[in-house]
């Protein structure tokens, strides 16, 4: 059954602040490969000045997926997650996130369209600090596989 | 935030240092407990043959992540990254053996910008074929 349209432009709560650890960022970094120094040396990012050990770009989807699994989780969305693969991800960043860092998302559907029998929804989740300053936003694309005619 | 290449020093066409990226069935776990993605495709052969892919595959977001290592890597300043987008347009199988998945990326500035800045287009590809689409970013120079 295709998804309801209903659904776009409702926002889900913001989620518990996360506090991003420098040893989270140094498992993120281990596990990707990445032995940049800014990962792991609070001396190397404060050189290219940052305030503490910086997390890979690509490390905002730690504290996105937290918000973003709110949507795609929701029985009234009705999502089937077996069906469900990942289509498109993009981040802007106001600023890198930083060790210390305590953050919250808050995810909105942006968009769901059916196209060639998938159906396709976008889910951006704004990222900022507990105290609200804006930090990045994530938007997804993520798409149930041959759901939309059924 | 410091990069270490200049806007000066940069045109359109510029290349960016070309790496290869081996990524083998232990990444994968690394990468599922790093991010928190359990997904049972990126390491259960059994049940990802019978959702019809051909084999395990990488999480997404370990591709882009690596693809996203030649931006960090060419600019020195993980945080002169300030966008970065992809589409995953073909799934990168990794099979159980010694070698796993090469994904070889490369990356060229597309664009100058107005602050320093430059659009460079990113190209990803394992076993020979496209594996991102659209993969984009704006960087910081100095």
């Amino acid at each position: 059954m295709a998804l309801d349209q209903a659904f776009v432009g409702r926002t889900y709560p913001a989620t518990d602040a996360y506090l991003v650890s420098a040893a989270k960022i140094r498992e993120f970094a281990d596990a990707i490969g990445d032995d940049n120094p800014a990962y792991r040396s609070v001396d190397a990012a404060r050189a290219l000045g940052h305030r503490d050990v910086v997390a890979p770009p690509t490390f905002v989807i730690v504290v996105t997926s937290r918000a973003a699994s709110q949507v795609t989780s929701d029985p009234a969305l009705g999502l089937d997650y077996s069906r469900v693969v990942h289509g498109e991800q993009s981040f802007t960043y106001e600023r890198p996130i930083v060790a210390g860092d305590r953050l919250v998302a808050v995810a909105t559907v942006e968009k769901i369209r059916s196209a060639a029998g998938n159906d396709l929804l976008t889910v951006s989740c704004a990222v900022s600090t507990a105290d609200g300053e804006p930090v990045a936003t994530a938007r997804s694309v993520i798409v149930a596989r041959g759901t939309a005619k059924d | 935030m410091t990069a270490t290449v200049s806007f000066d020093s940069v045109q359109v066409g510029t290349e960016l240092p070309a790496q290869s990226f081996s990524l083998q069935r232990v990444n994968l776990v690394m990468y599922a407990g790093a991010s928190g993605d359990f997904n049972v495709i990126h390491w259960n052969e059994r049940v990802a043959r019978s959702v019809g892919l051909p084999n395990v595959i990488a999480h997404g977001m370990l591709t882009m992540a690596e693809a996203g290592r030649v931006l960090t890597d060419w600019v020195g300043d993980p945080g002169a990254v300030l966008e970065y987008g992809v589409r995953f347009t073909r799934v990168v199988a990794v099979p159980d053996d010694d070698a796993g998945a090469l994904l070889e990326v490369t990356g060229t500035v597309t664009e100058l910008l107005d602050g320093r800045r430059v659009r460079v287009e990113l190209s990803a590809a394992a076993a020979g074929e496209k594996v991102l689409g659209q993969a984009r970013a704006v960087v910081q120079l100095a």
